[in-house]
């Protein structure tokens, strides 16, 4: 079933009695080339890029929930590629190319909106910061302007300009940057990778990983067994628990982040706007709603849900940068479990098990790397080899030193990021 | 989420900063080799059930506790001076 203008119109005229589900639910064959575990945005993008682009079709998506049920449908559905360092750099500038044509390449509205984000600096010591993070982009070949406090007024001016602690100097502005639709990104993909022979298998949790010799061989699950010649684990907050199947450790610390919604509003905020100095971001819903968040909880959790501090914490940020959002009543908050990766920045990279690939450590910003992850994912399952884009995104980095991505300039330790 | 200082008594936990996972408190020795250092600074066993990690006092008697709790939950089921916790 494809979508389009015409088609809309015809079920409009008929009743909507034509549409059918938008991907099979078949049972689990008892082999396959590929069994991505993980049915989350960057499984489904794994699957569907392994189909598209590498021919591989018999593949099956093996997730223990529902598609959609995880961090992908919770997030705060945030698109960019501005991004400093060497290796986050190249990756997400690929990736923003990637959500560039998704809507075409799997005919699906992803309702993909392109309506800049504003990264606010607040002294002089963060504007040479930030005019340095805009000239990384634009030799990386992306969009960066840097705007002045009036550049930033005649754009939002309903901020906090003269806050007494964090006056806003100016703006690092993307304007390539923006939102899409969290949920439709993980239909998108489910339905694109179906379309092309993938099988998407929920309700089926990995038990187990077969190793015989140092080579994957396939899974034990909780619909039976099934053997495999590639395995990839894609699972974000679960990666160690999987991980553990097959005997491994990771750099990897499951934390609790919180996200925002208020009831919904006339349209009043255009682009996305980050106000690290309070850990605090927003931007407006399609729908109305204001989407926002703030930094970890700060401890390791499974909970999907936090603690009131942090919620404390982010409305006083929110009032600091916009006293206006005062009136706007909060309608709900959630929680993700994110793996948090020692620099802050993801793996994609063989295991020391043939066979085993890992995908993770994507941190609290996931979402808008998750064509960009599938792609790579795909291509290192496919080929053996990683994609250009994303070869600094080893395993052995931690163990080595060498080549860590500390955007933020902590330092590569768990509790810092 | 209050956790139970050993010496101050419950407490809220804004008073804590949290350093992570109590395998901190078993340092390698200088010449343990780089797989054992690695294991320590970044591999984690990131349990999804019960846990003891490592929260500093910074907010009250400055004592470093090792706290046992459930990260599934949030149940926080004891605690436990760090010094000679191991």
């Amino acid at each position: 079933m494809r979508f389009s203008a015409l088609r809309i119109l015809k079920e409009g005229l008929t009743g909507n009695k034509g549409w059918t589900p938008h991907w099979r639910d078949p049972a689990p064959k008892p082999a396959y080339d590929v069994i991505v575990i993980g049915g989350g945005g960057h499984g489904l993008a794994t699957a569907f890029y392994l189909a598209a682009e590498h021919g591989l079709t018999n593949v099956a998506v093996l997730e223990k929930g529902y598609i959609g049920g995880g961090n992908v449908g919770r997030n705060t559905t945030i698109v960019r590629a501005n991004y400093n360092m060497p290796g986050n750099s190249e990756f997400y500038s690929h990736s923003l190319k990637l959500w560039e044509g998704l809507e075409e390449s799997l005919n699906y509205n992803v309702m993909h909106s392109q309506r800049g984000v504003i990264n606010l600096f607040h002294s002089d010591g963060q504007r040479d910061y930030a005019a340095r993070r805009a000239n990384s982009m634009i030799n990386q070949g992306d969009d960066a302007i840097l705007l002045d406090r009036e550049g930033v007024r005649r754009m939002v001016p309903y901020l906090d300009f003269e806050n007494v602690r964090f006056p806003v100097y100016g703006g690092l502005y993307h304007p390539r940057g923006g939102t899409a639709r969290h949920d439709a990104v993980a239909w998108g993909y489910a339905r694109g990778a179906d379309m092309r022979g993938v099988d998407i298998i929920q309700n089926c949790e990995v038990t187990g990983i077969d190793v015989e010799n140092g080579r994957v061989t396939g899974v034990q699950t909780t619909r039976g067994a099934i053997k495999a010649k590639k395995v990839g684990i894609v699972v974000a907050g679960r990666s160690g628990q999987v991980a553990a199947l097959a005997g491994m450790r990771l750099p990897i610390e499951s934390h609790v982040l919180q996200a925002f919604v208020t009831e919904g509003l006339k349209p009043c905020i255009d682009q996305v706007i980050t106000f690290g100095m309070g850990h605090f971001y927003i931007s407006q819903s399609d729908k109305g709603g204001l989407v926002f968040g703030g930094d970890l909880d700060m401890y390791a959790s499974y909970a999907a849900r936090g603690n009131l501090p942090l919620v404390e914490h982010v409305m006083e940020a929110g009032m600091t940068l916009m006293p206006m959002i005062g009136k706007a009543r909060v309608l709900r908050s959630w929680g993700g479990i994110m793996d948090m990766s020692p620099d802050g920045s993801p793996i994609i990279d063989k295991t020391h098990i043939d066979g085993l690939y890992l995908d993770c450590g994507w941190c609290y910003g996931g979402f808008k790397a998750v064509p960009g992850s599938g792609n790579c994912f795909a291509h290192l399952i496919a080929q053996d080899r990683p994609h250009p884009a994303a070869t600094r995104f080893r395993l052995d980095r931690f163990r080595t030193g060498v080549g860590l991505m500390d955007e933020e300039g902590t330092g590569s330790q768990h509790n810092l990021h | 989420m209050r956790l139970p200082c050993p010496i101050c008594g419950e407490r809220d936990r804004r008073e804590f900063y949290y350093r992570g996972a109590a395998l901190a408190l078993h340092r390698p020795d200088p010449d343990a080799g780089d797989e054992a250092w690695a294991d320590y600074v970044h591999l984690r066993d990131n349990p999804a059930g019960v846990t003891r990690d490592l929260w500093y006092h910074e907010g009250g008697c400055s004592a470093w506790i090792v706290v046992t709790r459930n990260t599934v939950t949030h149940e926080v089921l004891g605690a436990e001076l760090a010094e000679g916790a191991r």
